[in-house]
């Protein structure tokens, strides 16, 4: 099973905020694993989609340089269960953010109906604590474009996002393999 | 300029935010550690919601000086020594050290700090009435 828990960037904003999409589906594995008979996608699930889209959204204030970790789930509050079939549409907002780690606020929706929200806190984990990358970065920015994050990403004056330049150095080298 | 009082409030809201405690709970005197179960993380996510509060940069090692407690410098056998206490006044004027002097842990450290210090750290970067 690949951890990939949003489908699709919808809206990305540096600095402020994002939106995306998670269509719910049967094939999933998890689904109906964990109430055997009746399907529904737990919101541990939800919130695995909101630590994605906060954590790429603090991420890109560094270029996506930084290593960060979701430190802390809060105010985590969920109204029903998503099922197949559903289309959940979250909204995520950069609240605090500071260079070793950033706040954000988390809302899904099914429909207009506010499905879940949270608040999650991640911390930078700095290099003399763990030298190494959390992802290959020609790897990460496959990732990126899966999410269609360029596709729909402005930066603070509204002008399309730039893939930053190492990750298109790694993405090059890869391919000249 | 906010009163004292109006600091006091948007520090317990996000006192009550961060820690999952009542309103009731954070009062003045409340110690983060002890009296409200604050853990390490959770003083990362306190100084993030101050800063949104308050619209102030937070510098965390002026709220937490973990660099002072975990400097070989000034900690010797758990304890904090005469020089690391003199830095650690220097660091934090808000807050009353004078009860962790006479034993001053490590390990107690975290157990000092009170909401009301928390008031006096906003007052001292915002300037508060009354």
């Amino acid at each position: 099973m690949r951890w990939l828990w949003i489908d699709q960037f919808t809206e990305f904003e540096s600095g402020r905020r994002a939106s995306a999409v998670k269509c719910v589906s049967l094939v999933e594995e998890y689904i109906d694993g964990y109430f055997v008979g009746h399907p529904v996608m737990t919101p541990s699930f939800v919130i695995e989609g909101f630590a994605q889209m906060g954590g790429l959204l603090i991420g890109q204030l560094s270029d996506f340089r930084a290593n960060l970790v979701l430190a802390k789930v809060s105010r985590s509050r969920f109204n029903e269960y998503a099922r197949p079939g559903d289309q959940l549409r979250y909204e995520v907002q950069l609240e605090s953010y500071q260079p070793d780690g950033g706040l954000v606020s988390a809302k899904s929706y099914l429909g207009d109906r506010l499905q879940g929200e949270a608040e999650l806190t991640f911390a930078q984990v700095s290099r003399d604590m763990v030298d190494l990358d959390f992802f290959e970065p020609a790897e990460f920015l496959r990732m990126l474009r899966v999410f269609r994050l360029f596709d729909v990403g402005v930066d603070a004056n509204g002008q399309p996002l730039a893939i930053p330049a190492h990750l298109l150095a790694a993405d090059e080298a890869a391919q000249a393999k | 300029m906010p009163t004292k009082q109006e600091v006091f409030e948007k520090i317990q809201t996000a006192l009550v935010d961060a820690l999952g405690v009542d309103d009731d709970e954070v009062t003045p005197e409340a110690t983060l550690v002890g009296d409200l179960g604050a853990e390490s993380i959770d003083f990362l996510d306190i100084v993030f919601r101050l800063e949104k509060a308050f619209g102030i940069e937070i510098p965390r090692a002026e709220l937490f000086p973990e660099d002072i407690l975990t400097n070989a410098e000034y900690v010797e056998n758990g304890r904090v020594t005469a020089t690391g206490v003199a830095e650690l006044k220097k660091r934090m004027p808000f807050a009353d050290l004078s009860n962790f002097e006479t034993n001053p842990l490590v390990q107690e450290f975290g157990n000092l700090l009170t909401v009301n210090d928390m008031c006096r750290y906003v007052c001292s970067k915002i300037g508060c009435e009354g």
